[in-house]
């Protein structure tokens, strides 16, 4: 799951799996396969979905599902969570494992990667003992290609005994077979998949326990598997099956018998559970090995170096870290220099409008409270969001989604996996810190890919500290406002990207700290561990990747905001207008919080504007601009030095920036974010402590910085 | 002559055949589905610019492990 429509904002609250079938006789598809092998791209090529795909593993956290029709049939495409296996050790494996076993799919296709198909195997033959209705598609056949392996595909089908078909999705090969293949598979029945030969003593085990199975939980996946899963599970049935199995397998007689048979005959032999654990994977792995030993040829022996040395620059001891840092600093250079122009026609083009829909309603003889309200309080904050949120991030989200799309921020991950250690954190918090420059709610749901509770929660929690896109034009706006204002031309532009960028680590430092405070307090433990898989760089699809990110990703923030805005603008407007003896309702919250916004080199307004910004992060500077003009609406702000003009007169100085800065990057997450902590989290308690971990930290730091601002203007 | 070592000591470039993983189960599971299980090849890729996690190949695939856990797994090096 990336950042789209469905992934962010309120979307990304999954409400669980209901197969959403247009037609009864539609079929169901699961799409199941190892993190990172093109699955979404298999997904969206199939459906005409777009599913966010990106270079890490670990992306569809949750399923996604879309329809396709192809021949005269109507499917339904699930797609599954990433996963190495079905025994269900992870959050993913049990989701995929449940699915395959009792989601009533017709036809499971196991996506593999050609470039490592023998251990893709392993999930395809694990697949095949729960269900026969299987067809194997051997993506990325062009890297392959590449890297010289040559793929006898017809030759691991008829080893398989299931369809092997051959794709390349970003290119849109091979998936019309693909389809065949599955339609042929739904209609015949008539296969006959390999089987796994295990040990002696398990395939005895297995002849005595099946007819129990079979008895127990008919018209539920393969009893085979069943039984073997049984065994694997050392008997806690309820670990694998849940409440698809007959009650009377408790109690009955015969059952309790030939369990303890069986037990008996594995301590006769001494067979330890450990062992037979490591039997059970070794028989698979060999069985994989066996069909891949002569289908597959090498012909390149250097194939394995393919990316090492890309990776000894990226992840080099003395370049890895300049290098991500100056990535960050282009990323932002571009988008702030590249953003200038355009808000500022959006900027004077969205006013004209403004102007003109107040002559056709005066023509129009509406009231004049009513087109105050509509154009000076709806229209002209929906018309700041969009002239200083759209550009930034119609150039922000395509270079990030670049660099997601040739495999960097794993590398990202990896290189800063020591520090998140010494936090006793995991390292994919990096990705999901990652997700959360785009959308927090987003990059908190991501969090699911990190398997220890613990580690989970402190990286939903921290989750915060990375700025997202709705604080960005805030950030941005200060910098070039108070910072970057008096350098000119160029040097304006890349003095405030080394501002941002310096922002942005502060953020990951403070994600650091926070997260060790966490482990050292409420969330105790030691770091647990985990694999990373980094996957070869890829050439990033550049044309899709500019498509896709604008309109899932810009329109979709950008609607959001400005669904946000509009009411909100109104509630402003109102509060702005409305008079308790002679003084703003705005001016009566303000007034109450100053004292204490003082305290963190905040004013009230600026306090009642982060507040009233609780909904969505991007209103806080309209807020802030209406509150301090005196007509409470929105003037037309030509540049940015009568914005700066209209700030200056309200008191700001560079520490009351500096202070602003600090407290957007750190205090609560917005309403989206919380209801979606919310939920991932099950809990009141972890919620109220992601509100209060930021807040804290951020009031802190504006109180720490402006009594030192104080002193040293005081003294110096 | 067996030589016995633990993953995390192989040197970078060098390449050793698994003879048994120590971890606790799950990490144990993780590993075997990623294909490291006793006879597996994997060789050492590079170290992370902070000297850990390292990157290793895994039949084909680039996995970065901690220290904690490559300790865990014994190898026996060879010339391949």
């Amino acid at each position: 799951m990336g950042l789209n429509k469905d992934s962010m904002g309120l979307n990304a609250i999954d409400m669980g799996l209901v197969i959403k079938k247009a037609h009864a006789s539609d079929r169901v598809v699961a799409l199941g396969g190892n993190p990172n092998v093109g699955k979404s791209t298999v997904f969206n090529e199939l459906t005409g979905l777009r599913q966010h795909t990106g270079n890490w593993p670990g992306k569809t956290v949750a399923h996604a599902q879309g329809s396709c029709t192809y021949k005269n049939t109507g499917y339904v495409i699930v797609d599954l969570p990433g996963c190495y296996s079905l025994m269900a050790h992870s959050a993913e494996e049990e989701v995929a494992r449940d699915f395959i076993c009792f989601g009533g799919a017709d036809a499971v296709v196991i996506v593999c990667d050609a470039t490592c198909l023998e251990r893709s195997l392993n999930l395809v033959l694990q697949t095949m003992e729960i269900t026969q209705n299987v067809v194997v598609c051997v993506n990325l056949m062009d890297e392959a290609k590449k890297k010289k392996i040559n793929i006898n595909l017809q030759a691991i089908s008829k080893k398989l005994g299931v369809p092997v078909i051959g794709t390349a999705a970003r290119s849109k090969k091979g998936l019309d077979d693909l389809m065949d293949a599955v339609l042929q598979t739904i209609q015949d029945i008539s296969r006959r998949p390999v089987k796994i030969q295990y040990p002696d003593y398990i395939e005895n085990a297995i002849f005595n326990i099946e007819p129990l199975i079979k008895e127990a939980c008919e018209s539920v996946a393969d009893s085979r598997w069943l039984s073997l899963m049984f065994l694997y599970w050392n008997q806690d049935i309820h670990r694998f099956i849940g409440r698809n199995i007959k009650e009377s397998f408790f109690t009955d007689e015969n059952v309790f018998r030939i369990l303890s048979e069986v037990k008996n005959e594995f301590t006769s032999q001494r067979i330890t559970e450990r062992q037979l654990k490591d039997d059970i994977v070794s028989s698979i792995v060999h069985t994989a090995e066996e069909i891949c030993k002569d289908a597959i040829l090498f012909e390149d022996e250097n194939y394995k170096n393919n990316g090492s040395r890309i990776d000894h620059i990226l992840a080099g001891k003395w370049t890895a870290f300049p290098i991500m840092i100056l990535a960050l600093l282009g990323v932002f250079w571009l988008t702030i220099t590249g953003a200038n122009y355009p808000s500022q026609l959006i900027n004077d083009g969205l006013f004209w409008i403004g102007d003109q829909l107040m002559v056709f309603l005066g023509w129009m003889h509406a009231p004049q409270l009513l087109t105050d309200m509509l154009i000076l309080g709806v229209y002209r904050v929906l018309a700041w969001v969009v002239s200083v949120m759209l550009p930034p991030m119609a150039i922000f989200f395509p270079l990030f989604t670049l660099l997601e799309d040739v495999g960097f921020l794993p590398r990202v991950a990896f290189n800063l996996d020591k520090c998140f250690k010494k936090c006793r954190a995991c390292g994919k918090q990096a990705l999901t810190m990652c997700m959360g420059f785009g959308c927090n709610a987003a990059g908190v749901i991501g969090c699911r890919i990190i398997d220890s509770p613990r580690e989970r929660l402190i990286a939903i929690i921290t989750n915060n500290f990375v700025p997202c896109n709705g604080r960005f034009p805030t950030l941005i706006v200060i910098i070039s406002m108070f910072f970057a204002g008096s350098a000119t031309g160029g040097g304006a532009s890349v003095l405030s990207a080394v501002l941002l960028t310096a922002v942005i680590v502060l953020g990951v430092f403070m994600t650091f700290a926070s997260s060790k405070l966490l482990s050292k307090t409420v969330l105790k433990g030691m770091p647990s561990s985990f694999t990373l898989e980094l996957p070869p760089y890829r050439k990033p699809q550049i044309g899709k990747v500019i498509i896709r990110s604008i309109f899932d990703r810009t329109l979709f923030v950008l609607g959001r905001a400005a669904a946000v805005a509009a009411p909100a603008g109104l509630v402003i407007w109102i509060m702005a207008n409305v008079r308790i003896r002679d003084i703003t309702l705005l001016a009566h919250c303000s007034d109450f919080l100053d004292p204490f916004a003082r305290l963190i080199g905040l004013d009230g307004v600026i306090l009642l504007a982060f507040i009233l910004g609780f909904p969505a992060n991007e209103i806080v500077v309209p807020i802030i601009v209406m509150a301090y003009m005196a007509k409470g609406n929105i003037l037309e702000l030509d540049n940015l030095s009568l914005l700066k003009q209209l700030f200056a007169d309200n008191g700001w100085t560079w520490i009351t920036a500096i202070s602003v800065m600090l407290f957007s990057l750190m205090h609560w997450p917005c309403s989206t974010t919380l209801l979606t902590i919310k939920k991932e989290t099950q809990s009141i308690k972890w919620t109220v402590i992601s509100v209060l971990v930021p807040t804290i930290m951020g009031v802190g730091s504006c109180f720490i910085f402006t009594s030192l601002a104080r002193l040293i203007r005081a003294y110096f | 002559m067996r030589d016995i070592n633990k993953l995390s000591e192989l040197h970078q470039g060098k390449s050793a055949l698994v003879i048994d993983i120590h971890s606790s189960d799950c990490m144990r599971r993780r590993l075997q589905d990623l294909g490291l299980i006793k006879g597996a090849e994997v060789s050492c890729l590079q170290k992370s610019p902070l000297g850990d996690p390292v990157a290793y190949l895994i039949r084909g695939a680039v996995i970065a492990l901690r220290y904690e856990d490559s300790s865990c797994v014994q190898i026996e090096c060879c010339e391949v």
